[in-house]
């Protein structure tokens, strides 16, 4: 799964590290939603979307193998 | 929100010092129930039955204290020690089969011990944690 997660915490002007105090979780699992490395769950993702007032879709970008 | 991931490393750190505190303990009863009836206290039944006691006290404590460390993660690290978990469970079941069948079929010399089998999976959860935190940095 892509996102834009990286895009926007540069928009807000946020580090990796205040995002992740943002979001109440570590900056090692941040950076590796930002690299597409970990699926963050729903309730996370709703966090997320709330946070930088966007739908979950306009984040995060579903693609099949 | 600040105060909020503040309080969850706190957490974390409080969990794994509980952690810490309990495996220490359990450690250490565990050597006072192996060596005590040989070193200490002779043959002597009942300090050894109430030994194994604490000592199964002692392990409840640190199966509460680790489930206490892992609800307190976040969910990749929570999938990191899955992951573990699973490898070294695996290495514990067929890898202890295989030990196993070494000793009945006089493979080896001597007797499997349950510690090298304690040993491997201690080793294979490690190694497993240190590759999922690599992997996923």
């Amino acid at each position: 799964m892509k996102n834009r997660l990286k895009v926007l915490r540069a928009e807000h002007n946020l580090t990796q590290a205040q995002l992740a105090d943002i979001l109440e979780v570590s900056r090692q699992t941040l950076i590796a939603i930002e690299k597409g490395k970990f699926d963050p769950s729903l309730p996370l993702a709703f966090r997320i979307s709330r946070y930088f007032e966007r739908q979950i879709e306009d984040i995060f970008h579903y693609e099949e193998d | 929100m600040k105060t909020k991931m503040s309080n969850l490393k706190t957490q974390t750190r409080k969990n794994t010092l509980q952690l810490a505190y309990w495996t220490a303990s359990w450690l250490v009863t565990t050597a006072i129930a192996t060596f005590g009836p040989i070193f200490l206290w002779s043959d002597y039944k009942l300090l050894t039955f109430f030994a194994i006691i604490i000592n199964l006290g002692a392990g409840v404590g640190v199966i509460l204290a680790n489930i206490r460390h892992l609800r307190g993660l976040d969910e990749l690290q929570q999938k990191i020690h899955l992951n573990a978990m699973g490898i070294a469970l695996g290495v514990g079941v067929i890898g202890g089969l295989s030990y196993s069948l070494l000793d009945t079929t006089n493979l080896i010399a001597g007797d499997a011990e349950i510690s090298v089998l304690v040993m491997g999976i201690s080793m294979a959860y490690l190694i497993a944690i240190v590759a999922g935190n690599r992997y996923y940095r």
